[in-house]
């Protein structure tokens, strides 16, 4: 009867390390199943036995939805500048520097034209290991250029969306980037251009308060964090707390703010059955 | 009526005070020259301090509780303002105030945030705060001054747009964003001023238009500096570094290419000669309407776009 008097600890999700020693077997976060990469890789990063998804960037996105070799990238050498030589504990400049080396990504968003089972488009997804998503001049610049090149090949826009906001160190910069995407987008729908918007964990602040919000049809992938205002930040101005399940998918799927969700693993099929509606064809 | 003295103007109200005692003694006593003198000192104290003002210092006059709000200016610039309420579609939101009105003889669309004075119209006005219905309210009324093509005149000042529960299931991030989108096409001319408190997405919902106007002493930018703070320097305490980093004041801004026009404040701040501050605003609203109106909807449209599209800073 030994097993039966087995320390708890044992069972704990938190202190049980993620990453298993030779980097080729993860634990999932939700169950702690361990799954090998390639067989993660195998099924988009969706846990097999609970359907978690794992948090992914956008060299993974553009391996799943597009097809193989067929994204050429724009403006990959675009960077930050540092417009207000922001120093907090850290200067900005250095953050930018040091998330450069450690992330192999000049900023938190990939851009660029592709093929979804050979139907061209225009295509952006956004990188939350790069300053948590956030969203400055260089996203801002990127995402518009992305919206000029569906405008100006009168093709489909889609971003991925994974953000926590705009990003504080360009001030009023960042907030600017808000008017200047959904501008743009504007100019798109007046083109009657399809934008697909894809909502994955987390997309929250600024982000959500412009692009990720616009699109014809707004996705997002289950249970993911989508707000405007931080759980947190709701909590201490109300002071209560939060319901259960409060700003996941299936929550904004119940008040109206999504078309639907669907899971990663399907996430190409379903865009392709949605492009071929979003054009101008009699049939 | 007590007032509300800011840690920097109590210098200045208390020369302000002793005056005013000693003009009470000055019929029995001869004392004009003094009086003449402190007021002159008191003058130059003014200017002083208003000259070197901080940007946290600045964040503080904007928020100054006597600062004149939307319906202030409404009251003191416009002629015929007819009030219009709700998104028409779930409420009316009382941090939002909207309607047509007339300046001199242009009628515009007026729409801004509203505050209140006390703790019982402050409840009502949500702080400043607006829900969703809030934004949903303001693009209903910019459609219908496009519709019978009159042009739009936003006055942002807000702490933010709620952070609540109702908001969030009732859509914040989708109103303020289709408001950005709306408003980036809209066929009539869109002066946008900020009179105190820019902050973040909340006051940009108000906020895209073809001149973008801010008070001497007001702020604007992507997080206030109490929340900048607490994120970044995970305490409450360093909200005057973080008002520093964010280069928030209307000189700022100007700088970085962001507004127009900065509107001066009489000296002492808004506060302190409402009636000076609202005749400035007054003319320099006329005078840019007078510009806009000239140019045509598509031209107005695409030199927005570009406006916007030219802020932001990187290198290739």
């Amino acid at each position: 009867m030994k097993w039966f008097k087995r320390s708890k600890n044992n069972f704990s999700t938190t202190s049980i390390k993620r990453e298993v020693p030779d980097g080729q077997w993860i634990k999932c976060d939700t169950c702690n199943e361990i799954i090998h990469v390639k067989q993660m890789e195998a099924n988009s990063f969706v846990c097999e036995k609970c359907g978690y998804h794992f948090r992914i960037g956008s060299k993974e996105y553009i391996d799943i939805l597009l097809d193989k070799n067929s994204f050429k990238e724009l403006d990959k050498k675009m960077k930050s500048g540092d417009p207000l030589e922001f120093v907090d504990t850290k200067n900005y400049k250095d953050r930018i520097r040091d998330t450069i080396k450690k992330t192999g990504l000049n900023d938190a968003v990939a851009t660029g034209v592709g093929k979804i089972n050979g139907r061209k488009v225009a295509f952006a997804c956004m990188d939350f290991r790069f300053i948590g998503g956030s969203m400055g001049s260089v996203v801002g610049e990127k995402i518009a250029r992305a919206i000029d090149k569906a405008y100006q090949q009168k093709i489909p826009m889609i971003i991925i969306s994974q953000s926590g906001g705009a990003r504080m160190m360009e001030g009023a910069f960042s907030l600017m980037q808000m008017a200047k995407t959904s501008a743009r987008l504007a100019r798109l729908a007046d083109a009657k251009l399809p934008f697909i918007s894809i909502l994955t964990d987390p997309t929250t602040g600024g982000t959500t308060a412009s692009y990720a919000m616009l699109g014809d049809i707004n996705i997002a992938e289950p249970d993911a964090l989508i707000g405007f205002a931080g759980p947190r930040v709701i909590k201490q101005t109300i002071g209560k707390d939060l319901p259960k399940g409060f700003q996941k998918s299936e929550f904004l799927l119940e008040h109206g703010f999504v078309d639907f969700i669907v899971k990663r693993t399907e996430l190409k099929q379903k865009l392709d059955d949605v492009l071929s509606y979003l054009n101008q064809d009699a049939n | 009526m007590t007032r509300n003295i800011l840690e920097f103007e109590k210098p200045i109200f208390e020369l302000e005070k002793k005056i005013d005692e000693m003009r009470k003694l000055e019929s029995s006593l001869n004392i004009s020259d003094e009086i003449n003198n402190l007021e002159d000192k008191v003058e130059q104290l003014k200017k002083s301090v208003f000259a070197n003002l901080t940007r946290w210092q600045r964040v503080q006059l904007a928020r100054h509780p006597e600062r004149p709000y939307t319906k202030d200016y409404l009251h003191m610039i416009t002629e015929n303002f007819v009030e219009l309420h709700g998104d028409r579609a779930y409420k009316d939101d009382k941090a939002i105030v909207g309607g047509f009105a007339t300046i001199d003889d242009q009628k515009v669309m007026i729409i801004g945030h509203q505050k209140g004075r006390d703790t019982k119209s402050n409840l009502y006005r949500n702080f400043g705060m607006p829900n969703p219905e809030g934004y949903r309210k303001a693009l209903r009324l910019m459609k219908l001054a496009e519709k019978f093509n009159k042009p739009i005149i936003t006055l942002l000042d807000t702490p933010g747009a709620y952070p609540g529960i109702k908001a969030e299931e009732n859509g914040q991030a989708e109103a303020i964003a289709r408001n950005l989108f709306e408003m980036s096409r809209l066929k009539v001319p869109i002066i946008v001023v900020v009179i105190g408190e820019g902050a973040s997405g909340g006051a940009l919902g108000l906020g895209v238009g073809d001149r973008i106007l801010m008070l001497e002493n007001t702020w604007y930018s992507v997080i206030s500096p109490e929340s900048c703070s607490s994120i970044l320097w995970r305490s409450w305490d360093f909200k005057e570094q973080a008002a520093e980093a964010l280069k928030l004041t209307a000189p700022d801004l100007l700088e970085q290419g962001i507004i127009d026009r900065i509107v001066p404040e009489p000296l002492g701040g808004a506060h302190n000669d409402p009636d000076t501050m609202a005749e400035t605003l007054k003319a320099t609203l006329l005078e840019e309407i007078k510009i806009l109106r000239k140019i045509k909807p598509d031209k107005l449209i695409d030199m927005r776009l570009h406006k916007f599209g030219n802020m932001g800073v990187y290198s290739e």
